[in-house]
């Protein structure tokens, strides 16, 4: 793999990190440390400002009018634009834009044209709804949301939890079991309007994480058409497990960015700060933290980018991705966690950002598929598919 | 947790003696017991609750009744009141000025 960074990735790259430090950082000073959104006057103002540099809805393929940046890019922008107090969960507040529910792309066009292009242009919000309370790790065979055929239409029954953005969206994106099969050939997706009589969201899920809380869902005979699938009937695993893969290498980034700001934090601030007459850089105890810390960020960012590299190759990733998720999160926390050591009692006031990055970056070992589960997928890519 | 905030109302006068600096939620009401303003303190505020609803209480004259409930995610919370009163009352709190909001519809 070659290491070396090419001069336009190192020029997006400088232009991501101008951004964060003059841009998000100075309003965030104002914000409350809990905060997930601007003030829609700042907002409108980045986002121009994301727009005129060309790099508004980074992951929107080209071909749909977004910028045509490579994975490796994509990963080293994640990367830069985490390095906020917000920004493990909402980087940049989302002023780079989003590409809505990547699942759209390959939908039929008279569903693209009713869901993806509005949600490209700002109009429509899309949640992805795979979660159950049976089980979110192992979705294929923990999910008991039924959907029944009548006549033209599907009638659906059940519920998922831990689900991001329902609250807000018009419409989302709902896996169900469609055939008696338990496995993971028996799952359909479907597209739901969030006004479907039977459609409801029961409540907010309070998690560590207070600003971007998730949902629990509840249908009730809600009925969506037959044309409202999403690829094939019984096939819908494939576009859950396609969307879990790629999500772990920004997941992965977004807490190498942390981990980086955390520890520049801690760089400035241990020669300054005395204890017993000596700055704390002096004590040994403190420059292994900071070696540690030095350690986990750069295998967790250059496995990070291994996985990003094979994906943008068209290589197999699955188990590139694992580990990188599975590294980055884990390393994530034991920076911040260190991080939080060196300041002492300031490192866990909210006046810095280290307790909502250790808060946040707690949940990271379990979102997305838990360390364990992530091992578990390692382990079946080297042993083989007979390991269940 | 109930959904909904359930503790005790308590006289505006005599509210501030008995909060504390924590972060959390609170709602002022009306001598009708209607709901007019819904706030949290945060991680910014100066003395959590008691500096926030003092504040609360002073600029808004007509609020008879205070009830909170302390809370570290304040946010979400705060957020899960406004919209638990949109969906019982069809609008927000006079006093609470227009935000965007999600739709929940709980069961109880």
């Amino acid at each position: 793999m070659n290491l070396q960074l090419t001069e336009e990735q190192e020029l997006v790259i400088a232009m991501v990190r101008r951004f964060v430090r003059d841009e998000i950082l100075p309003l965030e000073l104002a914000l409350d440390p809990d905060a997930e959104e601007l003030a829609p006057e700042d907002n409108a103002r980045l986002v121009a400002m994301t727009k005129e540099m060309g790099l508004y809805g980074l992951d929107i393929p080209p071909e749909f009018g977004g910028p045509d940046i490579d994975l490796v890019t994509r990963t080293l922008m994640a990367v830069e634009m985490a390095q906020h107090r917000a920004g493990l969960y909402v980087p940049c507040y989302g002023t780079f834009g989003g590409a809505g529910l990547a699942q759209l792309f390959e939908a039929t066009p008279e569903q693209q044209e009713k869901y993806l292009f509005p949600t490209l242009r700002g109009e429509k919000r899309g949640f992805f709804g795979l979660s159950e309370p049976s089980g979110g790790s192992d979705p294929a065979r923990a999910i008991q949301t039924k959907a029944v055929r009548d006549g033209d239409d599907w009638i659906i029954n059940g519920g998922k939890l831990w689900i991001s953005g329902a609250d807000k969206a018009q419409y989302g994106l709902v896996f169900a079991r469609t055939a008696n099969d338990k496995g993971r050939d028996g799952v359909t997706c479907f597209i739901v309007d969030t006004d479907t009589p039977g459609f409801s969201v029961r409540r907010i899920v309070h998690t560590l994480r207070s600003a971007r809380y998730a949902t629990e869902l509840s249908f009730e005979d809600m009925r969506v058409p037959a044309s409202n699938i999403l690829g094939e009937l019984n096939k819908g695993f494939a576009i859950a497990n396609d969307r879990l893969t790629k999500q772990r290498i920004p997941y992965a980034a977004g807490c190498i960015g942390v981990a980086i700001k955390a520890q520049e934090m801690a760089l400035e601030y241990v020669p300054q700060r005395e204890t017993f007459g000596a700055p704390l850089s002096s004590r040994q105890s403190i420059q292994w933290m900071l070696v540690d810390n030095e350690i986990d960020i750069k295998q967790s960012l250059w496995l990070t980018l291994e996985a990003a590299a094979k994906a943008e190759r068209g290589e197999p990733f699955r188990k590139e991705a694992a580990i990188a998720k599975l590294v980055a999160t884990e390393a994530g926390g034991r920076v911040v966690d260190r991080c939080m050591q060196m300041f002492g009692g300031l490192g866990v006031a909210k006046d810095l950002p280290f307790e909502r990055w250790f808060r946040e970056m707690r949940i990271r070992r379990i979102g997305e598929g838990p360390s364990e589960v992530q091992r578990h997928v390692i382990a079946r890519e080297l042993l083989g598919s007979s390991l269940r | 947790m109930s959904i909904r905030l359930e503790k005790d109302w308590v006289a505006a006068a005599d509210a501030v003696q008995r909060l504390a600096g924590n972060l959390g939620v609170y709602q002022l009401a009306n001598t009708q017991g209607q709901i007019l303003f819904i706030g949290y303190a945060g991680g910014n505020s100066a003395f959590g609750l008691k500096g926030v609803v003092r504040q609360a209480l002073e600029d808004q004259a007509d609020a008879a009744w205070v009830r909170w409930e302390v809370n570290t995610a304040y946010m979400s919370r705060y957020k899960e009141l406004l919209m638990i009163h949109v969906h019982d009352h069809g609008e927000l709190p006079p006093r609470n000025a227009p935000m965007a909001l999600g739709k929940l519809r709980p069961s109880g």
